[in-house]
């Protein structure tokens, strides 16, 4: 088949960016997203034209490195897939379709479709970890967990770090991303002795990096690839209230970091 | 050069107990005062970062990706074993250590495996502690399973993303030394050459995948955990990225490369459905519980799968392994796959396939059963192919999966380049000739929160480091070096990408040095591939420049590396004339048709000297003893 | 480009969401008591003015005024964090996109700030009609059942008032889900009901404020 693209270009952070349009031509249905870029890459770098930047590595969908926009939606149409395993049989011959980088102030374009999304690994920094030393640990049956508890924390650490829901979210808000760690490490008895320090850390920190604040429009659950539900941001909200409350009752001089 | 593995004296269980003992210890005031390179960020570079951020040193560690969390330890999927018994099924350290070392066809150092299966309990204690949430039973205690044929639950798990979970629990604990600044990460950063000053390693010069900018970073000693080669066949399970540059470079620099040919294929993969596919995809090899895998008995038989009947059918690893049927090794499965589909008799468009079926499990254990044990499997599988599992059979075919082979190291995880260590899938490591399913992840993560925190200590108290100037004439060489050969990249001046050039070296490895070989086919590979590299150097293009974010010239660089170790690995393949493990020569075959090792010629680690490009590298061997096991047959009929 | 993490709750993005949650909730309590004492306009003008002589005595006088106070801070509040969490919003996406489809929002969740805005508008056209009488053809203070149906007759101004109310149902509607979210209720069970309730209240507040007008002009009340 035969698909048009229209592919944002930039050719670094400080440049202007502007939508080229190429013909990839003879796509085959079993190719991946990706590869079928790869194919107009190849025929670009015989042109001897620079080839279009994306991010990507283990595509099969677990690394959260790839993604961009396509046609207005993060991931691509499908629903839980990467463009990484968004296979050319979801399109038809004839489309037309626009490519673009992750769009948040708070995730700058590197190059074409490729953005630093740095700011996630510095709002784990900032406190999305249980201080453990290793070396020192109890035997690992020792702290049993409720299964219901387990599997929910589970679902909320299948978040792969690949900001979708940065992209998708009308504010740019990271909300389903933080609170997806939060959500994690505060539903298991591990985590309870920072989970208040946790919470106010992490959510300093989102701020700081200059994302939006979220109104609730659920865009984010529907284009994140690991079905992340919204439900885990309401538990953060409810963790970050219960947090304030307790703020006061803190020993002075306790460092604020979690650390 | 020796290779001397420096494992400690006294009885097996006692060893790694004793030498922690011994081991010289740094001054915790002292500790700040080092700086150790990490190069990798996946368990076992994230782990060594971590736990050696913890204990006081200064950390430096790099990735190639744009998060440490992204490493490729974050696709494995299936499960990663402790010798636990907390099944009371009989398992023991004794029993992990004695699989490992029978599991690797009796390739690999006793001493090590031993230590591995003992501080494999506190893996998963440590992980535990750091939030990892494994699968729970009701009762709240974790949930276990029997994994790649052990006869004993000892696997534990996250779902189907147990790597991944792992993984975010040892980038967790980074990104908190990172906050406490302890680490200093650099992201989107390759290390391109090795710095070693009086013959010790004390820096690595990387280049920063987003300025283009190359830069030396110096040290006391230096870690490499950048993972497997196995890209080296261009179709593999590996993530793209995945290369040799860094350990190429440390071998080339006098670090000895062991068994580089000891790689393992996996059997159940999603076959290649044409010539632009990037990579392969694994599927959980817990499938062949309840999928029976056969071929059509006829050559091109054109039927479609459910048209064919019984009786036309070969159910062929059933027909040749009686009591093991479907779940044999994963080398075995393999080997059994290929030679069907050379034999004519393979399935789906490329001839290269063989059907996985479910029909079956589907009429004794019912639709919904299957559904719950491999829902996403299957999905995953429709997803990529488009075909409905539960329907019509899924459609496998071998690929590489993992590399044994690596830099050579002693009992320390030491090179043969003091101060250089060598952890994770990257040193040859602790599964000999073959790995067993879910060792991998516990090796990582061994080699990275318990092995290197003490071993490391030992080294920096016992060496006089004195500070490296940058412009040590050894540091300008090492940068010259890159450079040069950043410029030889962009300067090929030729016309074809440098991914067409993998693939067809990917093509000869595949069929000479893949899961059969001979002497012939392999003297056949190494006469092609100096052909091909020769190609590339003359007719290369990259476009663009080498000061910025340039993807090009990443695999170009990449690419190039592949190309020499490939002649290495048919190299140490024809040289090591036995067949052990996943290292299967032809001409050595027991009358059934499994591997016959040649213990008396080959019961030792060939670890391979670079001598000078062009120059053939000096087969150095560290001999096995094995005192306590007895060197069987492996045998699964 | 990263800050120094230093916010202080009520600085922080979900802080001010609090807030915008706390007197969201004030101002649909009050659209819900207003609703119920407007009802008592169909028992008549006795009922209506009772009741609202009964607001100008509750507690000597005091209760309104409070009442009032308090409103006045939720509104102000209110539009506060609405204006800094849209400021923060804008400046997360200076560059917007080519194209966006919307799979899960809503058209009430993306024009809350219009239907705020002109909900607010209208409150104060609202105060001088029915409260001060300004824009009221023929006030007369205090027979506020007069007030209501002479309003009312204007075709012009009764559609006004229906127009209004639709946009404050669909305010409500994305409003109300969003209360509960912000205030942290995550079960999935209750959650489901979020949304129900939310539609509900809506169509509750739409229904019976737009009874009123309908009502004038079909002549059922007069
Ligand atoms: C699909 C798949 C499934 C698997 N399933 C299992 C399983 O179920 N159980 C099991 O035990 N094992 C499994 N394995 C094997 C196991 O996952 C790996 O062997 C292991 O995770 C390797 O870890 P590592 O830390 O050594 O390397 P990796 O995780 O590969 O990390 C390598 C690191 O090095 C960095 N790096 C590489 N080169 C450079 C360079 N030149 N410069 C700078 N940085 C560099 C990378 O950025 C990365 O951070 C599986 C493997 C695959 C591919
Ligand atoms: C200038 C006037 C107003 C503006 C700009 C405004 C704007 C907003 C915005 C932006 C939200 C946030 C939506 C979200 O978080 O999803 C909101 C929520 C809400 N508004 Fe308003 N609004 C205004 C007036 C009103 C009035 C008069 C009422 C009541 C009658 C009201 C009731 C609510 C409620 C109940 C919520 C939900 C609270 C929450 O988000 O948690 N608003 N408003
Ligand atoms: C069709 C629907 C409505 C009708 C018929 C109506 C009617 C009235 C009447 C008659 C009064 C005067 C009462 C008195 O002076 O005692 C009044 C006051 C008021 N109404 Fe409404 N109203 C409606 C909707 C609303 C809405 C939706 C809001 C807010 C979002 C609102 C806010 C107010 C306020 C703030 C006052 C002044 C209260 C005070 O005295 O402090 N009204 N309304
Ligand atoms: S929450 Fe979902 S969309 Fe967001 S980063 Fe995680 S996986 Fe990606
Ligand atoms: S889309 Fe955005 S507004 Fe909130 S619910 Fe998701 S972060
Ligand atoms: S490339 Fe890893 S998730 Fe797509």
């Amino acid at each position: 088949m035969h698909i048009t693209l229209r592919v944002w270009r930039q050719k670094d952070a400080k440049s202007e960016g502007r939508f080229v349009t190429y013909e990839a031509t003879d796509v085959n249905e079993h190719m991946s997203f990706l590869e079928m870029l790869d194919v107009v890459n190849e025929g670009l770098v015989a042109k001897g034209e620079e080839p279009i930047a994306f991010d990507h590595d283990c595509r099969e969908g677990i690394c959260g490195t790839c993604g961009f926009v396509i046609n207005g939606k993060p991931h691509g149409p499908r629903p839980r897939t990467t463009v990484c395993q968004l296979h050319m049989r979801f399109f038809k011959d004839g489309d037309v379709l626009t490519i673009e980088p992750w769009r948040a102030d708070a995730f700058p374009v590197v190059k074409d479709l490729v953005v630093d999304r740095s700011a996630f690994d510095r709002i784990i920094a900032a406190g999305g970890f249980i201080s453990t030393a290793i070396g020192g640990a109890q035997d690992a049956n020792g702290i049993p967990v409720r299964k219901e508890d387990s599997d929910l924390a589970m679902d909320a650490a299948a978040c792969i770090g690949c900001g979708a829901c940065v992209a998708a979210c009308p504010n740019a808000a990271a909300m389903l991303f933080t609170s997806a760690k939060v959500s994690h490490l505060a539903l298991l008895p591990q985590g309870q002795p920072e989970r208040p320090d946790r919470v106010r850390s992490m959510v300093a920190r989102m701020d700081a990096e200059g994302f939006g604040t979220c109104t609730n429009h659920n865009e984010c659950e529907a284009a994140c690839p690991k079905g992340i539900r919204v439900e885990f941001i309401a538990r953060m909200n409810a963790d970050y209230v219960k947090a304030g409350a307790s703020a006061g009752r803190r020993a002075g001089g306790a460092p604020e970091s979690a650390g | 050069m020796e290779l001397k593995p420096n494992v400690p004296s006294g009885p097996l269980e006692k060893k790694w107990e004793r030498h922690k003992f011994d081991i010289k210890l740094v001054n915790p005031a002292n500790k700040r005062k080092y700086t150790v390179i990490v190069v990798g960020s996946g368990l076992a570079g994230a782990g060594a970062a971590a736990s050696l951020a913890e204990l006081g040193y200064k950390v430096q560690c790099f990735c190639y990706q744009d998060s440490p969390r992204r490493a490729h330890s974050i696709a494995a999927q299936g499960g990663i074993n402790a010798a636990k018994n907390y099944k009371n099924d009989g398992d023991s350290v004794w029993r992990l250590f004695y699989d490992t070392v029978k599991g690797g066809d009796f390739r690999s150092r006793e001493a090590n495996v031993y230590r591995l299966a003992e501080v494999s309990v506190n893996i998963i204690d440590q992980c535990v502690a750091q939030g990892v949430p494994f699968a729970r039973e009701y009762g709240g205690l974790l949930d276990n399973r029997s994994f790649g044929g052990a006869q004993v639950s000892r696997t534990f798990y996250a779902r189907g993303q147990t790597g991944q979970q792992l993984l975010l629990g040892a980038y967790q604990a980074l990104e908190r030394q990172i906050g406490l600044g302890q680490v200093e990460m650099y992201s989107r950063h390759e290390m391109q050459e090795l710095v070693v000053v009086d013959g010790k390693a004390r820096g690595i010069v990387a280049r920063d995948l987003v300025t283009g900018e190359t830069k030396t970073h110096l040290g006391d000693a230096v870690v490499l955990a950048t993972g497997g080669y196995g890209n080296v066949f261009y179709l593999a399970t590996y993530a793209k990225g995945c290369n040799t540059t860094a350990i190429w470079r440390a071998y080339k620099k006098g670090a000895a490369f062991a068994n580089p040919c000891f790689t393992q294929i996996h059997p159940t993969c999603i076959p290649v459905s044409g010539e632009y596919q990037s990579k392969l995809t694994l599927m959980s090899e817990s499938l062949r519980n309840d999928g029976r895998i056969w071929v059509p008995k006829t050559k091109g038989d054109q039927r479609a799968p459910n048209q064919i009947p019984k009786e036309d059918r070969d159910y062929y690893l059933e027909r040749m392994y009686p009591s093991f049927g479907n779940l044999v090794p994963r080398d075995v499965a393999s080997r059994a796959a290929k030679r069907v589909c050379d034999e004519g008799r393979g399935v789906g468009p490329t001839g290269y396939g063989v059907y996985l079926d479910f029909h079956d499990a589907i009429g004794r254990l019912g639709k919904a059963k299957i559904e719950e044990k491999y829902g996403n499997l299957f999905e995953m599988y429709e997803r990529i192919t488009g075909e409905n599992p539960y329907d019509v059979p899924m459609r496998i075919y071998p690929a590489t999966h993992y590399t044994m082979g690596g830099l050579w190291v002693d009992y320390n995880l030491m090179s043969t380049i003091p101060g250089l260590f060598v952890l994770g899938e990257a040193n040859f490591s602790d599964h000999g000739a073959n790995r067993l399913g879910a060792s991998a992840l516990m090796q990582g993560l061994a080699d990275g929160y318990f092995v290197i925190p003490y071993t490391m200590g030992n080294y920096l108290a016992r060496e006089k480091l004195t500070p490296v100037a940058d412009s040590h004439p050894e540091v300008r060489a090492a940068e010259d070096a890159v450079a040069a050969r950043t410029k030889r990249l962009l300067s090929a001046g030729g016309s074809r990408p440098a991914a067409s050039f993998h693939r067809e070296l990917g093509r000869i490895m595949w069929e000479h040095c893949g899961m059969e070989r001979d002497k012939k086919g392999l003297e056949h590979g190494m006469g092609k591939i100096p052909g091909l590299r020769e190609e590339f150097w003359k007719n290369l293009r990259v476009p663009g420049s080498g000061a910025e974010l340039n993807q090009s010239l990443e695999v170009a660089g990449r690419v190039a590396d592949f190309l020499e170790l490939g002649e290495l690995m048919c190299l140490d393949a024809l040289e090591r004339d036995e067949s052990c493990g996943c290292h299967y020569r032809t001409e050595h075959q027991m009358p059934d048709g499994e591997a016959k090792r040649d213990d008396a010629h080959f019961c030792h680690v060939a670890g391979w000297e670079y001598t000078g490009d062009g120059k053939k590298p000096i087969r150095n061997v560290e001999p096995l003893t094995f005192e306590n096991v007895d060197l069987a047959v492996r045998s699964y009929k | 480009m990263p800050q120094a993490a230093t916010s202080t709750f009520w600085r922080s993005s979900i802080g001010r969401k609090v807030v915008m949650a706390v007197t969201g909730a004030i101002l649909f309590g009050f659209v819900l008591g207003h609703l119920a004492g407007n009802l008592t306009v169909y028992l008549g003008p006795e009922a209506l003015n009772g009741y609202a002589v009964f607001l100008r005595q509750f507690l000597h006088g005091a209760g309104l005024w409070i009442a009032r106070a308090v409103l006045l801070l939720a509104v102000i509040l209110h539009i506060w964090s609405a204006t800094s969490l849209t400021l923060s919003s804008r400046a997360a996406r200076p560059i917007g996109y080519r194209e966006r489809q919307w799979v899960e929002s809503t058209y009430a969740s993306r024009t809350m700030r219009w239907s705020g805005v002109i909900i607010f508008f209208f409150v104060i056209y609202h105060l001088l009609h029915f409260t001060f009488g300004t824009v009221h053809p023929s006030f007369v203070e205090g027979d506020v059942y007069h007030n209501f149906v002479t309003g009312f007759q204007s075709v012009p101004v009764s559609i006004a008032y229906i127009i209004a109310m639709i946009l404050l149902g669909l305010h409500l509607r994305h409003g109300v889900w969003s209360m509960f979210q912000t205030l942290g209720v995550s079960h999935p069970r209750y959650i489901r009901w979020a949304h129900v309730a939310a539609w509900i209240f809506a169509v509750i507040v739409v229904v019976g404020n737009c009874s009123f007008p309908i009502a004038v002009l079909a002549g059922i009340v007069k």
